[in-house]
């Protein structure tokens, strides 16, 4: 008899949010004569996990929120034959709305198959677009599909894929590298941890087509050392494929050869710039330098180099598989196929999406989305990073595309996208970016070093109520003066968050410098917080966690809060259970 | 720097790093991450044994080191405690998070507690974003925490029950 397979998605994300437990507790109570358990990835809908996926007579189930008593459950069904009939989380119409915009190439394997079984990976189609390219094109006949694929760099500048090949398969030099860029500095994004944790031989392959097609011999992945599980997979599937002959020398019996390693990288947000981290890859500090001579050029120990990101080869094998025109079907202006976003912030369902280039910003937000956990209206998203800007929601009919965001100040970036409602405040979030880049700024450049700090003290003032009128002004001249005169993308993108919240927010900003109000209460100095006496039940749960004592009153009496005391740091307002405490 | 007598056997392990890691210029950093592996942080002497091992100037090799966020000087203490500081996190109020963190361990701001028991760093993002906000424990990603949530995990770590 044919066993029920059951599926636990062992993503970092799933794990953090208790597959492992879950998995383990299966593990130990499945009864293995008519069950086996199997490890998959990060299906990508982060809000419902732990996910568990159920297969039998060809037919595959996903369950969320599982938690000890809901496996009780699976482990009953299992006995009884049948399928557990609650938390299925794909037919309902969240799951729908989540999932039925969606187009998946990048991440089509993603939680469906067990990432370290090379088998499954083959059984998924795996190698064959390697086996094709080698077998039905030439080299040059490799990069005129990518080319007309119009697939572009999904790292951030969005610059062309097969352009980029066809310089580096120009170079003259015996020696060539391939760089896989895994650094994902932007904080706020989980695209490419999740496709190598969850599909790393897609990455494989897609620098094994780019190695054939360019003529490089050897390959980096670059990755961040906070992926430990991406890295540990990565290894292991780079093990698999050179047993299986796909990656080493003489590659499925020809005298085609190609070695790749793995690179931990150790915590500068700047060696995801592609000089910095070729110097990081030398073993020196991760200062980026002038271009030209680009990489093609002169890269890894001066010889020709190329990098893309991880998203960017993960997209390889589809469009050698199926064709330029499969993939370039989904287009809009002048960005073809899909984009990979990691929804997160204020949103109902966060998680990770593939979408098609021009659906809009409001149908990822509101539809796939659905709108905010708080069920407070959305203000903004922001996109691409410290590098990006905030769009205002009532922008949210720009298609994903890149030109189109590009001309709203923010960039398309890597793929993550966080949501905010009325409650975070602008000019707390290009506070916020700017104290990121300033402390990531390498320091080669003048105005990116001190520029950036100039800019940080007066967003510090304005959020501490200090701030003058003259201040939007010099931050405006300031950002300027860093974007012309900084050597790297650090600097000369860094002002975007100021410049899009002064464009899209200025009244907030003007609110805190006029008024001395934070509106959306989230500037310490600015507010106050205060008990509703109606609402208060005098349960004394405030005036217990409250670290510095400022809260009194009798109990079961509406309790009042010492503002000379207070330090605003909102432990009462998470701990009341009667919605009696607001900030003003 | 070279009159400083350093131990036997920390030459030896310097040794042992190197024969595993390699001595061109381009592991210096996989150098560094290895002796951190060993040690959870960079120790004086082993870092000058390893330079002198691969014959660079040790002040090369400070260089590096300090320009890495990953490399600690001091030793940190039994348990790793990393707060996310990255754009979901913040939104989600890690900063809230991270005051309750210091108040707990008596901290004032990053570094580690006088009983070297936890050590309490910040990362820009741990890539488990919409789980913000999320604080790592030795390697284990704790996610949709609360002050009263953390604390009481802190509790359970100093107990020995996590
Ligand atoms: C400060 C800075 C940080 C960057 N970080 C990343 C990163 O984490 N991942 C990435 O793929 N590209 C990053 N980039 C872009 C790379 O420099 C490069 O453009 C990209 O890896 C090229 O790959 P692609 O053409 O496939 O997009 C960064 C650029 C700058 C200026
Ligand atoms: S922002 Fe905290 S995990 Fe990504």
């Amino acid at each position: 008899m044919e066993k029920t397979k059951v599926f636990v998605g062992l993503g970092s994300c799933g794990i953090a949010a208790g597959a492992q437990d879950v998995f383990n507790y299966l593990d130990e109570k499945i009864d293995t004569q008519v069950s086996e358990l199997e490890v998959t990835s990060c299906v990508g809908m982060c809000y419902a996990e732990p996910v568990v996926e159920i297969e039998r007579g060809g037919k595959r189930v996903r369950y969320g929120y599982v938690d000890k008593k809901f496996a009780d459950e699976i482990i009953q069904s299992l006995e009884d034959g049948v399928f557990p009939d609650k938390n299925i989380i794909t037919e309902t119409d969240a799951g729908k709305a989540y999932l039925d915009r969606q187009v998946k190439i990048v991440l089509k394997n993603c939680g469906i198959i067990n990432p370290e079984s090379i088998d499954e990976y083959l059984k998924a189609g795996g190698y064959e677009a390697i086996k094709k390219a080698m077998h039905d094109y030439t080299p040059a006949e490799i990069i005129e599909i990518v080319k007309q694929s119009g697939l572009r760099g999904r790292g951030g500048a969005g610059f062309l894929t097969g352009q980029k090949w066809s310089f580096l398969a120009g170079a003259k030099g015996d020696k060539k590298f391939l760089v896989c860029n895994a650094d994902e500095g932007d904080p706020g994004a989980f695209m490419d941890r999740s496709v190598l944790e969850g599909d790393p031989h897609k990455v494989i392959e897609g620098m094994l087509v780019a190695s054939y097609a360019t003529g490089a011999g050897e390959g980096v992945v670059y990755c961040r050392a906070e992926y430990p599980l991406a890295i540990k997979r990565l290894n292991k599937a780079i093990k698999d494929a050179e047993d299986r002959h796909f990656l080493g020398d003489n590659i499925l019996g020809t005298d085609f050869s190609f070695h790749l390693h793995v690179k931990e990288g150790a915590g500068a947000f700047v060696c995801g710039e592609e000089t910095a981290l070729m110097a990081s890859i030398e073993g020196k500090r991760g200062f980026p330098r002038l271009r030209p001579p680009f990489p093609a050029e002169s890269g890894i120990q001066h010889s020709p180099t190329n990098i893309n990101n991880v998203e960017t080869y993960a997209n390889i094998s589809y469009i050698i598989l199926n064709g330029a025109d499969a993939y370039n079907k989904y287009s809009f202006k002048k960005s073809y196929g899909t984009k990979v976003f990691a929804l997160a912030g204020k949103i109902k369902r966060g998680g990770l999406i593939e979408v098609p280039m021009g659906l809009t910003i409001g149908e990822i937000v509101e539809e796939i989305g659905g709108g905010t956990d708080s069920g407070r209206p959305v203000k903004a998203v922001q996109m691409g990073g410290p590098a990006g800007g905030c769009i205002p929601a009532r922008m949210f009919d720009t298609p994903i595309d890149y030109d189109s965001i590009n001309a709203t100040g923010a960039i398309m970036g890597s793929g993550g996208l966080v949501v905010m409602d009325d409650k975070t405040c602008m000019v707390d979030v290009a506070r916020y970016f700017l104290a990121f880049t300033q402390k990531e700024s390498c320091g080669k450049c003048t105005f990116c070093r001190i520029g950036t700090k100039r800019m940080l003290e007066i967003l510090t003032r304005i959020t501490e109520g200090k701030g003058v009128p003259e201040d939007l002004d010099r931050l405006e001249e300031l950002a300027h003066h860093v974007q012309k005169t900084s050597l790297c993308g650090l600097g000369q993108l860094a002002p975007n968050p100021v410049l899009t919240t002064l464009k899209y927010f200025r009244e907030e900003y003007e609110a805190h410098i006029y008024d001395k109000k934070c509106p959306a209460g989230v500037c310490k100095p600015l507010i106050t917080i205060r008990i509703i006496s109606d609402n208060c039940t005098g349960c004394t749960a405030c005036a217990r966690v409250c670290p510095v004592h400022a809260i009194s009153g009798e109990v079961k009496k509406p309790h009042t809060i010492d503002p000379d005391v207070c330090t605003r740091c909102g432990l009462c307002i998470e701990t009341c259970n009667f919605n009696a405490i607001e900030v003003v | 720097m070279g009159l400083k007598t350093i131990d036997r056997a920390v030459r030896d392990e310097a040794k042992d790093i190197v024969r595993e890691i390699g001595a061109e210029q381009e592991k210096v950093i996989p150098l560094l991450q290895e002796i951190q592996k060993r040690h959870s942080y960079l120790p004086e002497d082993l870092v000058e044994a390893v330079a002198q091992e691969i014959d660079v100037p040790v002040s090369d090799i400070y260089g590096v080191a300090t320009f890495y966020s990953q490399f600690r000087f001091t030793p940190m203490g039994k348990h790793l405690i990393k707060v996310c500081k990255g754009t979901a996190c913040h939104v989600q109020g890690a900063d809230l998070l991270a005051s309750a963190l210091q108040e707990e361990l008596g901290l004032d701001g990053e570094g580690t507690t006088d009983d070297m028991n936890f050590t309490l760093e910040t990362v820009a993002c741990l890539g488990c974003c919409s789980l913000a906000p999320v604080v790592m424990i030795d390697g284990k990603v704790y996610g949709k925490l609360t002050s009263a949530k953390v604390k009481k995990l802190i509790k359970g770590y100093s107990d020995g029950k996590n």
